[in-house]
């Protein structure tokens, strides 16, 4: 039943911008009591150790003609949203005493610091939708319990009531923020390939959902041999691979590399064989580079391509095989896979090529950061800069882990059959990735965080692999 | 027509067995379908035809019936062993034989690896033939390689004798001689 739900769900998008053209907010404060910032209500995560945080979202309060359907709606994908990140515990709607909560009055505190209840953060708000002319403006507050204060207060208002699912995630982002002290995450989209189980294994067709799941769509109709999309940190352009009939030889293949902006619609051809080879590309931190691996005679190494004007540099020159290039968030540096030692393994090099000194000592223009007896594989530096996801195969299995830049602290955060293809969050929070749970089993779409907590499904409505997170979304806003 | 062909497909076997050395085999259901063309009667007297049987001259048919058209590779290798050289050996004389023609190398991994390596690897192996083909007197301009990485197996299964048939280079021909 649900399969075939989701299934119908993951239409040919037509317009996949559709929800975000026109989507201009006006921004506004609401006045409040002012929190000294000593008393302000903070998760502070240290490595592994940190409590999550229990917080209570009743259901928004509704004003006007369909509000009260859209304030629902609004509030289950705003509790998913917390829940989902498991920095938060959701304080069960039974156990909740006060019921008739009004957004203009402050809560009663005691029955919200009661033993059962025992929520630390509560979150008030209203969904009003303007009869005059559609306008819809949610509004939030966010009380400390304990501290008996109100933390945090803000309204936003767009031009229709159809774009309430990217208020439920900017209302999530902005209590992440305030709770945790880092950017947040929920109101972003991911790019995937999508399989269909029983199809050719090479068939797969680029999709594009929520980071939740929902508004799942095909893009692109036509293009049916889809790998390795990536998207933009900056914008919503995707680099991804496709392999095309050879327009010159019928019967033959090419891999084209592809540039293809998602709100234009425009693409172009990067590269294409078959003199030589171009892939793995991914975008530089500024959007304007692209480096990739480009196989020339048996060899693949690694370029980097200036979009504007297509200059080349080749960056590494060596008879191994080097792939997977990452540039890290300040664009200085890039992680590579090489087998230039024993098996796949991750080095760095600096993104002018010259040379540097080495975290294990001496000066070279490439740094190994990887020593033990795995194979690693598809480096993702964070966009924090502090750590590189990779994928690890070792006694049997294929884990999701990450390392210090330096080659230090590595931790393994998944332990599956075939983890592979990691990509995060635009917070360098979460990272997801591509998992064969067992032996033919088909590729999903799961995440873990940075701590290797919270392993989840990501919800996809066929099998999906490749998956890439875009940036958080832009808004048009009108601050008041 | 199915039952027909399952029937004789069984009896082959039975024969088979019968005239196998010991321990005899156990007896085993009918092969696939695929494996039917090769336990078929053997073929009726010829009859004096203007043109043979078979594929046409110079056709891809003509090249998989008359050369080895994939070479195999062990794990997280690209080198041609003796076996495969003979294999391409086979290609060669076919290339030879009909100069017009073009050949496509596929390269492919097994899915035990992730993507953009096994497409490195794929590209590997693909190069390796092409190499060998131009070492033998193919010149290069009749070649053309691509790799598939791990995206387009031959053998569907999901064990090591499906990952070894899976690391492999493919010769496609993709311009056919004009007869």
């Amino acid at each position: 039943m649900t399969a075939r739900k989701t299934l119908i769900a993951l239409k040919n998008g037509k317009d996949p911008m559709r929800q975000f053209k026109s989507f201009v907010i006006a921004i506004a404060a609401i006045m409040g009591m002012i929190t000294p910032a000593a008393a302000q209500l903070r998760v502070t995560v240290v490595g592994e150790e940190y409590v999550p945080m229990r917080i209570a979202v009743p259901d928004f309060e509704a004003d006007g003609a369909g509000a009260a359907e859209i304030a629902a709606q609004l509030s289950d994908v705003l509790r998913k949203d917390l829940a989902s990140s498991a920095v938060f515990e959701l304080v069960d709607k039974a156990a909740f005493i006060e019921r008739d909560l009004s957004f203009d009055m402050a809560p009663r505190y005691p029955d919200w610091q009661v033993a059962g209840v025992a929520a630390q953060a509560l979150i008030v708000g209203n969904v009003i939708i303007n009869p005059a002319n559609n306008n819809m403006t949610v509004q939030f507050r966010l009380y400390n319990v304990f501290g008996q204060t109100q933390q945090f207060a803000r309204q936003y208002t767009v031009a229709t009531p159809l774009n309430w699912r990217r208020l439920a995630h900017r209302v999530a982002d902005d209590i992440f923020t305030q709770l945790t002290g880092d950017a947040g995450y929920f109101d972003s989209r991911m790019v995937f390939v999508s399989k269909t189980p029983g199809e050719d294994p090479v068939r797969g067709r680029l999709a594009i959902m929520d980071q939740d799941g929902a508004n799942a769509e095909f893009l692109l109709a036509g293009f049916t041999s889809v790998i390795n999309p990536r998207f933009s940190p900056t914008d919503q352009r995707i680099l991804y691979g496709a392999y095309v009939p050879d327009p010159k030889y019928p019967g033959a293949t090419l891999l084209r590399t592809y540039l293809y902006d998602i709100e234009t619609g425009r693409q172009e051809v990067l590269a294409e064989g078959p003199n030589s080879m171009d892939y793995s590309a991914r975008f530089s931190p500024d959007g304007r580079s692209i480096a990739l691996s480009r196989a020339v005679g048996g060899n693949s190494d690694i370029y980097v391509i200036e979009l504007a004007r297509r200059t080349q540099r080749r960056l590494t020159n060596d008879a191994a095989i080097d792939t997977s290039p990452s540039f890290s968030p300040d664009g200085k540096m890039i992680v590579f896979v090489s087998d230039r030692g024993l098996g796949p393994q991750l080095y760095i090099m600096r993104e002018d090529g010259a040379q540097m000194n080495c975290p294990k000592g001496g000066r070279d223009t490439t740094c190994r950061i990887t020593f033990d007896s795995g194979r690693f594989t598809d480096p993702v530096w964070s966009p924090r800069g502090d750590w590189i996801a990779f994928s690890r195969q070792g006694d049997g299995k294929f884990s999701i882990g990450v390392i210090r830049t330096d080659g230090s602290g590595m931790r393994i955060l998944t332990d599956g059959y075939q983890d592979e293809s990691p990509t995060w969050s635009p917070n360098g929070r979460v990272i997801a990735f591509e998992r064969t749970a067992s032996r033919g089993a088909g590729p999903k779409l799961w995440s873990v965080d940075l701590t290797g907590r919270n392993l989840r499904r990501m919800p996809t409505p066929r099998d999906a692999t490749n998956p890439t997170w875009g940036p958080l979304l832009k808004v048009e806003a009108a601050q008041q | 027509m199915r039952s027909l062909g399952l029937t004789l497909l069984a009896g082959a076997s039975m024969l088979a067995a019968a005239c196998a050395s010991n321990p005899p085999p156990e007896p085993t259901p009918p092969p696939v379908v695929a494996e039917a063309p090769r336990v078929a009667p053997t073929p009726p007297a010829p009859i004096p035809t203007p043109r043979p049987s078979g594929p046409a001259a110079g056709s891809k048919g003509d090249f998989a019936a008359k050369s080895t058209d994939r070479v195999y590779f062990d794990y997280d290798q690209y080198n041609l062993d003796d076996a495969d050289r003979r294999s391409l050996a086979t290609q060669v004389a076919w290339l030879k034989q009909f100069p017009s023609t073009r050949v496509e190398v596929q390269g492919h991994a097994d899915e035990r690896g992730t993507r953009d390596y096994n497409i490195a690897l794929g590209d590997r192996r693909a190069q390796a033939v092409s190499q060998y083909l131009q070492q033998q007197g193919i010149t290069s301009t009749r070649i053309q390689t691509i790799s598939f990485g791990k995206d387009k197996p031959l053998d569907m299964g999901h064990d090591e004798a499906a990952w070894a048939r899976n690391r492999n280079a493919f010769s496609n021909i993709i311009v056919e001689a004009i007869s």
